[in-house]
């Protein structure tokens, strides 16, 4: 079941990849997205990404994404929405407590961050809780953002978000 | 062995445990019924047998007395409770709320749970909220303690002095992440942790070395989660229907080859104590004698582990609440005059 979201995690290293090369991108395209406005953008980028990652991670489009720190599953598939997992039921078989069909997304997190990461567990960071607020809203716009206001629009950032 | 050298609360749990003691908490279920003397009835098993009562908070997702609400009852008789606080009912809000509550109302310690899922309950219609998880509420109470805030950075008067605990459950998978999500449970505020019932020690002891390994076993106290075993069909519906419980096959056939089962499930309950302590690492034993609170004190009393120690009575605790009350009492002096 979910195949699209296990094949993703078994190949979280390349897709890893290739969303830093978007990040790159998007830095350099930074000066026009600003003149065009970040807030007319938001709507077409939530298309893009509702699509792709949708498509790849059964992304639940939470607009604050995690998802480089947990080994590219998507936390919000969790029925508990579990930011900091796994929980103490994962069946024996490694599946969901609450959806006996469904690996646990923490499961495949941990996975995930042994395939991406060797030696280091970026899973290990305590996540703040989800702001509400941002639902739906474009996880890379403001990762984007908020990557430039730290670094400058020319330094080039490790995968913080995907 | 003392983890940390000032004190985050004025309770009991935390005195013992800091005071190296081998520490015994037990988990007292909340009754279906507004009746005060229900909770005390149940309470009064315990008396002189354990160092706290954990209050669940809806276990197994059923309804039940709250929390909040066994606390506040429990506490005025001075009972030393450990608050469970889950995330599938309220939001940080209430939460926030609660806890400011129960610390006012003498609560010490606070076990912060995700919570079972809806489904597993008596109500699966109702609205799920996970608007936190455990590790988040860990910080956001280690926040409201130690920088005096609520989570949205406003100013607390007086915080909340309490010992945060969380729960482990080292047998499910993944079974090599275990050991780094108590790590991780340590990092967001973890003073104590409170485990799922171990009946495999095998793992258990495999488990503890990684943990010692990577030296958690000295920034936390670790509270092993133990219980009787009704009888081996009992033991085997456990562990297919309850989330999270390993019961392994040897324990099932030493409990379908004797003669009375319900004895052999306390016998295997001591050894099980008596094995843990023995482990480097284990602080203390908490005790979940679901329908069999009756025998915990019989549990306590022969393995020994309290020694020569009486878990102080209600009466001597209460000069606590006593003070309280006079403090209380001065606050409100001013008002009177008026």
């Amino acid at each position: 079941m979910y195949p699209m979201r296990s094949w993703s995690v078994r190949n979280a290293r390349w897709l890893s990849v290739i969303y830093q090369g978007i990040e790159v991108v998007l830095k350099m395209a930074h000066p026009l997205m600003k003149r065009v406005g970040y807030e007319r953008l938001d709507k077409p980028f939530v298309k893009v990404e509702k699509v792709t990652k949708g498509f790849l991670f059964d992304s639940q489009s939470c607009g604050q994404c995690i998802m480089s720190f947990t080994g590219l599953s998507c936390p919000m598939n969790c029925p508990k929405s579990i930011r900091n997992g796994p929980c103490g039921g994962v069946r024996a078989n490694g599946m969901c407590e609450v959806n006996a069909d469904m690996t646990c997304v923490w499961v495949l997190a941990w996975e995930g961050n042994k395939r991406m990461h060797k030696g280091e567990y970026p899973i290990q960071v305590v996540q703040p809780p989800v702001d509400d607020r941002l639902r739906g809203s474009s996880a890379w716009l403001r990762d984007i953002r908020q990557k430039v206001a730290q670094q400058g629009p020319t330094a080039s950032g490790s995968f913080e978000n995907s | 062995m003392k983890i940390h050298s000032e004190s985050f609360s004025s309770g009991r749990l935390e005195r013992v445990l800091r005071d190296g003691h081998f520490a015994v908490t037990a988990e007292i279920s909340p009754p279906d019924s507004a009746d005060p003397a229900d909770v005390y009835e149940r309470a009064a098993l315990f008396d002189g047998y354990v160092d706290a009562l954990n209050a669940t908070d809806g276990s197994g997702a059923n309804c039940h007395m709250s929390s909040v609400g066994m606390c506040a009852l429990l506490t005025r008789r001075g009972y030393s409770m450990v608050m469970q606080v889950s995330c599938r009912d309220r939001n940080r809000i209430a939460i926030q709320g609660d806890v400011l509550g129960a610390s006012a109302m003498g609560v010490s310690n606070i076990l912060c749970l995700t919570g079972d899922c809806v489904e597993s309950g008596d109500h699966p219609e109702a609205k799920p909220v996970f608007d936190l998880d455990s590790l988040s509420t860990l910080t956001m109470l280690r926040g409201m303690r130690d920088d005096e805030q609520f989570l949205s950075g406003r100013k607390i008067t007086s915080p909340p002095r309490i010992f945060l605990g969380a729960a482990v459950n080292p047998f499910a998978p993944p079974l090599d992440y275990r050991p780094l999500r108590l790590a991780k449970k340590i990092a967001a505020g973890a003073q104590f942790v409170q485990t799922q019932y171990c009946f495999d020690i095998e793992l258990f002891k495999e488990y503890m070395r990684a943990v010692r390994e990577a030296g958690s076993h000295e920034k936390v106290f670790f509270l092993a989660g133990v219980g009787p075993l009704k009888s081996a069909r009992s033991a085997e519906w456990i562990r297919s229907n309850v989330p999270g419980v390993h019961i392994p096959n040897d324990i099932i056939r030493r409990l379908k080859s004797a003669d009375d089962q319900e004895q052999e499930g306390i016998r295997i309950c001591i050894d099980m104590i008596s094995m843990l302590r023995e482990i480097e690492g284990v602080h203390g034993v908490h005790v979940m004698a679901f329908r069999q609170e009756q025998r915990v004190a019989e549990i306590v009393e022969c393995s020994g582990v309290l020694g020569d120690r009486v878990p102080e009575n209600a009466s001597t605790v209460l000069n606590c609440v006593d003070k309280t009350s006079k403090v209380i009492g001065a606050a409100n002096t001013p008002e009177k005059k008026l």
